[in-house]
């Protein structure tokens, strides 16, 4: 029998690993940056679904309501999504400046004009 | 308990990541994100977590996907097939450790367990006593500023950070023209 | 540039209503789902709208970029400051009692100097970024 109460983990598992595939398979850097915000959503949605609570609703009081759910990874997830956003808008920067810089946003492509660049 | 809705929602967020690391194209990937983010706000609105879908709503359809597209704008918007071929190591890599955290998952409560470990510490606090404590109805907005300011103080100042590192990496030479405009006016004035 | 008037006219009645939506996210924030953070992001997604819209060079006079990064420090300092007057009001460092007369009343009071210290903050950091990521490649003198 398939237990239907663990599908949420499968699914954070799996683009966890999805972005992480992304991340070290992939030589295009915002590619790279794409799996990154991937995996961070995989995060956030692991936190948020364990604080669900089977009949709760929303953590906001209101009169005839008793059972809500956990606040806390709200709380959490809540500021980690604006961070996040502002530290990718720092890795784009950084990408940016290095297509500048070489010309070309491939991994693999910028080790070869280094290596031309310095040999040894 | 794990209704249809959550069932499809979590497929669906799953089908979508798959499309995304399958597409060359990087803006038709960026578009798709956009995608992502609205299913896994809809996802965190089911699951009760209003504040966090209201800002993922805000943050992936407006500003995450506007960047990417300025960074694309600014550099190229196809992946390079000679430097992006399919590659079977990671992919080994990943199943495996995928096979190991799936083998953990069976020790985890199961979803919406009110007797999970996570709602037996702090958060019946939060629960019973924001409303004598802090006299405010919403209790994420009670946690994030008063009962754990310290952490949001820090990100505050982390997003601070991170706009003066994308301000010296990319209007560097603009802040550096400033000073010097300025500096320069100054011995002028003095002289 | 390409006149987009459609989009200009509706964007013209949409803007106002998105800052508006905005603040009332902010100070709506102890009742409902809403805070700084939303607010902020939302506020920023307008002024980038505008942007988009009526071109950089004009939003850069709306909201000027040296205005927009005394928001972006003001904001966080704020956000230090309430945990600074609390210690002066003779408490701990962001301990909201001691603010006013009546412990619910100084939580009132210090989280919504908090939360729109947060919001200032993010809705300048928001722009700042946008115009820092438009305004590259265009104005390499």
């Amino acid at each position: 029998m398939i237990e239907w109460g663990l599908y949420n983990y499968w699914v954070v598992i799996f683009l966890m690993m999805t972005g992480l595939y992304v991340v070290i398979s992939r030589g295009n850097l915002i590619k790279k940056i794409i799996g990154l915000n991937i995996f961070q959503v995989s995060v956030i949605m692991f936190y948020v679904s364990m604080g669900k609570v089977r009949g709760g609703t929303a953590p906001i009081d209101a009169p005839g309501f008793e059972i809500y759910s956990n606040p806390l990874p709200h709380v959490l997830m809540l500021t980690a999504i604006v961070v996040g956003v502002a530290t990718t808008a720092l890795a784009l920067a950084i990408v940016v400046r290095i297509g500048e810089e070489y010309g070309t946003i491939e991994e693999d492509k910028i080790r070869e004009i280094e290596a031309e660049e310095h040999p040894n | 308990m794990l209704d249809i809705v959550h069932l499809v929602l979590f497929t669906f967020l799953a089908v979508v990541a798959v499309a995304i690391i399958r597409l060359k194209d990087l803006f038709a990937a960026v578009m798709l994100m956009g995608i992502f983010s609205l299913l896994s706000a809809s996802l965190f609105t089911v699951m009760d977590a209003v504040d966090v879908a209201f800002t993922e709503a805000a943050v992936g359809a407006g500003i995450s996907t506007i960047l990417m597209l300025a960074t694309l704008a600014l550099t190229e918007s196809e992946e390079e097939p000679k430097y992006n071929r399919f590659k079977i190591l990671p992919l080994i890599a990943v199943v495996l450790t995928g096979a190991v955290l799936v083998f953990a998952t069976f020790d985890m409560p199961r979803y919406g367990d009110p007797e999970a470990p996570i709602h037996q510490h702090v958060a019946p606090h939060y629960i019973e006593h924001t409303d004598d404590e802090i006299g405010v109805p919403n209790m994420v907005t009670a946690v994030l500023a008063s009962y754990r300011g310290y952490d949001t103080w820090g990100e505050t100042t982390v997003i601070f950070t991170a706009c003066v590192g994308v301000m010296l990496l990319l209007g560097g030479h603009a802040i550096v023209e400033r000073f010097r405009r300025r500096r320069k006016l100054d011995v002028e004035g003095d002289s | 540039m390409i006149s987009h008037l459609i989009p200009r006219v509706l964007s013209k009645l949409l803007i106002p209503l998105i800052m508006l939506f905005a603040l009332y996210v902010q100070f709506h924030g102890d009742y409902g789902p809403g805070g700084g953070f939303q607010a902020g992001v939302i506020f920023g997604a307008g002024i980038i709208l505008y942007s988009l819209l009526f071109g950089l060079d004009q939003a850069k006079e709306v909201f000027p970029p040296r205005v927009l990064e005394i928001f972006v420090a003001g904001g966080v300092l704020l956000y230090g400051g309430v945990g600074i007057a609390a210690i002066f009001a003779g408490g701990n460092f962001l301990d909201y009692d001691v603010l006013a007369h009546d412990p619910h009343h100084g939580q009132h009071l210090g989280i919504l100097l908090v939360e729109l210290g947060v919001g200032i903050t993010v809705a300048a950091v928001m722009a700042t970024i946008f115009f820092q990521f438009a305004g590259r490649g265009r104005t390499d003198d």
